[in-house]
């Protein structure tokens, strides 16, 4: 059993001891050179990700829309993420004349490196991660920001109208959406009182002192719109206005074909499947879980994650730009700053723990219970917020309503004088 | 991770710039706009609605910096401090609601 559990663990102490035992190297170079091992195992494993991610969301979203998907290449089209590899690889590349050939040619390696450097710090089992950093949640929200410079620089370097209106769209949106991102990580960070990863994860489990609950019990509006931060972030439908191939014809990639493109893919999608492994961590609980191998449960929860990812994108459609900002600004974000005020008061009045209990007063609760309040207040403010927003849009609607009611009685009017 | 990441990507990059077909010519080089010739400057005035969504970004960038190191000391934190950081809050929310009702957050 332990053997299964630890298997990761085994092998990289085994690679350890080979390079350290055969080549004679001193430790320093040792930890190197097994630093750029994991490196470019974890790069491998994003890429590889990516390339089955490509297929099994399209034949999902296929399904979803009554179609069959991509069938022909290979068994069921398994092998269509290889022929569209060699696709992209074998492809002219054109590069237009009016293009800022530096700005225009680096923006694809800054997407890729940008998405790839996040898995740096993701915790896949107890001991399997590239870097404990003790700001790691910091981290990813800082590296998974810099997309937006990639994308600014593609829609400037292309030179091109389309490109340009793609790139000013995704500046707006991905920047606004940060805002309730970074809004709703802080509750879980106050809860673990860490922004390490595995402390966050840690205190999601039983087994190292922790209290056994994920994060998603006790704060379900903050999993809420972290998940739909996180959806706009990444600039997947619904909130892919930045692309809007029936508007500007794919925004900020317009002029790229071949392998930046491929590359411009590759980011995006990484990006998304980072966001999903984040949601595991800060509200699943991460590796924690019974029977199975820890890495077994990181995934499968990612998994499940994605799965949602890909449910919407096959369901729902496209908002507009209004729509989006609207909901930005006007409801996620101040309904996260009253929540987060909330949970800072809730913590404070009803600690669980005995020793901070006795330094700051308060009423002395069990986890469980503590839990159970954060729980219902989390409810009442997105239940609240939903109220007040629905109310708003109906009034809306309904004036809408009036104002096209009068103008039909005006034209009724006209017609018979 | 960087180098790594920058490396296999650059990489993946000059193989296939080795690998494809290399037949320019003008108008495959030209901008692509659906097939119409390019008019004027592409460069084009934008949308000050951009620059005004910038700034309030920006303020609420710059108070979720201050919280993140808030959030981390938060056990440790007292009665008193919890309730400074809740005034500190209900400034910037109260900013938020300013630029609401002088419209900077409307896009029509």
């Amino acid at each position: 059993m332990s053997f299964i559990t630890d298997l990761l663990n085994i092998i990289g102490n085994f690679i350890h001891g080979i390079i350290q035992s055969i080549f004679g190297f001193s430790p320093f170079l040792v930890d190197a050179i097994t630093m750029g091992l994991a490196a470019v195992i974890l790069c491998t494993f994003a890429a590889v990700s990516f390339m089955g991610l490509t297929y099994v969301e399209r034949k999902l979203v296929a399904r979803i829309q009554d179609r069959v998907g991509p069938n022909q290449a290979g068994p069921v089209g398994l092998l269509q993420p290889i022929a569209d590899g060699i696709k992209m690889f074998t492809k002219e590349d054109t590069t237009p004349a009016a293009a800022d050939r530096w700005v225009y040619n680096l923006a694809p390696l800054v997407i890729a490196v940008f998405a790839l450097t996040t898995y740096a710090v993701l915790p896949f089992a107890p001991g399997i991660v590239g870097t404990n950093l003790n700001i790691g949640a910091f981290y990813v929200l800082a590296i998974g920001s810099g997309s937006i410079i990639a994308i600014i620089m593609a829609g400037w370097g292309s030179n091109n109208k389309y490109a340009l209106l793609g790139a000013f769209r995704t500046v707006a949106q991905l920047v606004g959406y940060e805002v309730p991102m970074l809004l709703n990580v802080l509750p879980v960070i106050m809860l673990a009182g860490s922004m390490s990863l595995i402390d966050i994860i840690d205190h999601q489990t039983l087994a190292n002192g922790g209290t056994g609950i994920p994060n998603i019990v006790l704060l379900p509006f903050c999993a809420l719109v972290f998940l739909i931060s996180g959806i706009a972030e990444t600039a997947r439908s619904p909130f892919d206005l930045l692309e809007a191939e029936s508007e500007i014809v794919a925004g900020f990639h317009v002029e790229y074909s071949g392998m930046k493109f491929a590359l411009f893919f590759l980011g995006e999608y990484v990006n998304a499947l980072a966001v999903a492994f984040m949601f595991t961590v800060l509200f699943l609980g991460g590796y924690a879980g019974p029977i199975l191998p820890p890495y077994v449960w990181m995934l499968l929860k990612a998994a499940a994650v994605f799965t949602v990812f890909m449910w919407l994108r096959g369901t729902l459609p496209r908002i507009r730009v209004d729509q989006m900002h609207n909901m930005n600004w006007k409801f996620l974000v101040p309904a996260s700053i009253v929540n987060l005020i909330l949970v800072m008061i809730l913590l404070k009045l009803f600690p669980s723990d005995a020793a901070l209990a006795q330094a700051n007063g308060g009423i002395l609760v069990t986890p469980a219970v503590q839990a159970g309040i954060l729980f219902a207040s989390n409810l009442v403010v997105m239940l609240g917020a939903l109220a007040i927003a629905a109310r708003r849009a109906r009034g809306a609607r309904l004036a809408e309503e009036e104002m096209l009611a009068a103008r039909r009685a005006e034209n009724m009017a006209a017609a018979k004088a | 991770m960087i180098t790594t990441a920058a490396l296999l990507m650059g990489v993946t990059l000059i193989a296939a710039s080795l690998l494809r077909p290399k037949k320019p010519s003008k108008a495959k080089l030209e901008t692509y706009e659906c097939g119409m010739e390019t008019v004027g400057d592409t460069w084009v005035q934008f949308r000050v609605q951009y620059y005004v969504l910038a700034l309030v970004f920006v303020v609420f960038d710059i108070e979720a910096v201050l919280l993140f190191p808030i959030a981390v000391a938060f056990n440790a934190l007292s009665w008193f401090a919890v309730l400074n950081v809740v005034i500190f809050i209900l400034i910037l929310l109260a900013a938020l609601v300013y630029a609401w009702r002088k419209g900077a957050l409307e896009w029509e």
